[in-house]
């Protein structure tokens, strides 16, 4: 489907004004975005008529690691009339990661976007409801950061892993 | 036995996932009802806040997370091949749907798609096809239990247990399989399953029709479950629903038949979707009729691929499933996303391979029950507290896979 590639990259490239980077050995296709365009672009993809990308199949967040120093949030999208898959990738900085959530857009976003809090401390601006979800409310730390030490006690009870 | 089992602090005892909404901050009508987490009907350890007025639910809040395991913590520290147990353990009653994906992922980051033997491909969707009638059976029989239906309770966990063992014969374990393995088998179907699993199919079918005469055409359970729960197709699809819950509300989605993954093009079955024929389109009788029409489409399946299995792809002496079964599972530097469709709906893993190592750099799970479960307060609110366990059986959830 070379023309429905066309038409997601010149809207990605109408959207945010600068040259598309791709990511590298990404099946299926993907692109790498900045954090600020997230909701235009997303709305902009689900309303278009020719793409309309009515769902969001998953959030991935992935760390990085202390010595690159990001994290990075993954958006697949899937529009059904059409068949396409598609990738977003958000990079952001270790520290004080914040995205802004596209639960406006897909309401399944809700509870993908408190899993990925959850686990990488991400912090979406704009969540209607954003708490743990899987991990205790007052559990310490974000498990699945790379350099996550989990605590020795949990209310008095040793952690015995 | 430890000396000390905790250290005693008054702290300690405050609520650990307290509730959303505060005693001081309700009306006066209102109430909370604290549902679970340790209540059958909620099919595990879920726990409902339900705000309620009377008996008519105003809002309510899903605590999940009691069963967390650490599926992608644990990954990221372990082999590939290793993996598959704990892919088992997520959604326990359909473990070979869940490997299925699994091998089809790494099999595709590896890129051994295409050499796959087509007997093994044929044994996978068999025994997937077995596992997906077992998990349907468990859904429509505790939906049922759910409703004050005992009687077909019994009948399906008595049909079930036929094909456990069956799945017992081939790979040696009754739920959790681990028989499945990237880019093969464990071992070969042993001698004369072929011509069980025929009896089987022939014994069974006639069950199915009991069943849906007993439960599901019953005038009682109709009445319990018509229009009651309709969950919109553009919310659905919204709300990420797939699976027979998305095919309930009127779409014709199979990632069976979209994707056509492994040999299911070769295959013929329907796509059974929800018609409204009791109350309205996407109500909670269509999701359990749905997937009462798709154990006949799965028992359709399994007859073409056993055809397949005797005839064509026949058990050879030379035949060896773990033939092309990589010594070492390294996968160059790449990024993948795979999806396939489980009973529950689409179970999706995202992968990162950094190419330097035999373990994956992030293995992520996108569970279907999780992500049908978040449709719960959406269509619950306004519904007797009846009508929300009616709504929760029919969502079908696994809670070790919302949890992983």
């Amino acid at each position: 489907m070379p023309e429905k590639k066309e038409r997601i990259l010149s809207i990605i490239k109408e959207v945010s004004q600068e040259e598309i980077k791709e990511i590298p050995n990404s099946t299926p296709f993907g692109v790498i975005i900045k954090k600020e365009i997230i909701l235009s672009l997303c709305d902009r993809l689900h309303h278009d008529s020719k793409l309309y990308f009515d769902m969001l199949s998953c959030i991935t967040g992935v760390d990085n690691g202390v010595e690159l120093g990001t994290m990075e949030v993954l958006y697949h999208l899937y529009s059904i009339p059409f068949n396409q898959s598609l990738v977003l990738k958000v990079i952001l900085p270790r520290e004080n990661p914040e995205v802004e959530s596209v639960t406006r857009v897909w309401k399944t976003a809700n509870w993908l976007e408190r899993e990925v809090y959850d686990m990488f401390g991400i912090i979406f601006t704009n969540h209607p409801d954003l708490r743990r979800i899987l991990m205790p409310a007052d559990w310490k730390g974000y498990p699945l950061r790379k350099d996550y030490k989990h605590e020795e006690y949990y209310r008095g009870v040793k952690i015995d892993y | 036995m430890k000396d000390q089992q905790y250290i005693y602090k008054p702290d300690n005892l405050i609520d650990s996932e307290p509730n959303k909404f505060k005693v001081s901050e309700l009306k006066s009508e209102e109430m909370i009802l604290n549902l679970g987490p340790q209540h059958p009907s909620t099919h595990g350890v879920l726990r409902l806040e339900v705000l309620s007025d009377g008996e008519i639910v105003n809002d309510v809040i899903p605590h999940i997370g009691y069963l967390h395991r650490c599926f992608e913590k644990h990954a990221e520290s372990l082999p590939f091949n290793q993996i598959i147990p704990f892919v088992d353990r997520m959604d326990y009653v359909a473990a070979m749907n869940s490997e299925h994906a699994y091998a089809m992922g790494v099999e595709r980051m590896l890129g051994i798609t295409d050499q796959i033997p087509k007997r093994v491909e044929y044994i996978r969707v068999l025994v997937a096809e077995m596992n997906r009638i077992a998990s349907h059976l468990i859904a429509v029989g505790t939906y049922g239990l759910d409703l004050g239906a005992f009687t077909p309770f019994f009948w399906i966990m008595r049909d079930r247990e036929h094909i456990l063992r069956l799945l017992e014969w081939a790979s040696g374990a009754r739920m959790l399989y681990n028989y499945i393995w990237i880019g093969g088998l464990f071992y070969d179907l042993p001698v004369g399953f072929e011509q069980r699993c025929r009896e089987f199919i022939k014994y069974f079918r006639p069950k199915v029709k009991e069943l849906e005469t007993i439960l599901v055409d019953n005038k009682i359970f109709i009445d319990r479950t018509a229009n009651v729960g309709v969950l919109p197709l553009d919310l659905a699809i919204n709300s990420g629903i797939t699976g027979p819950m998305l095919r309930a509300s009127g779409l014709r989605f199979d990632l069976r038949r979209v994707d056509g993954y492994s040999v299911y093009p070769e295959l013929e079955f329907e796509i059974p979707i929800g018609e409204g024929k009791m109350g309205q389109v996407g109500d909670c009788w269509d999701r359990t009729h749905v997937r009462v029409r798709e154990i006949y489409e799965s028992l359709k399946i399994m007859e073409q691929c056993l055809n397949q299995l005797e005839r064509d792809h026949k058990r050879t002496r030379e035949f060896d499933p773990q033939a092309i079964v990589p010594k070492k599972i390294r996968p160059k530097a790449q990024e993948l996303y795979v999806r396939a469709e489980n009973p529950k709906g689409e179970l999706g893993f995202f992968f990162r391979a950094d190419g330097r190592n035999d373990i994956p750099f992030r293995c992520k799970a996108r569970a279907c029950s999780f992500v049908n479960l978040s449709i719960l307060p959406e269509i619950s609110r306004g519904v007797l507290i009846a009508d929300l366990i009616a709504i929760l059986g029919s969502i079908d959830i696994v809670l070790g896979e919302v949890d992983r």
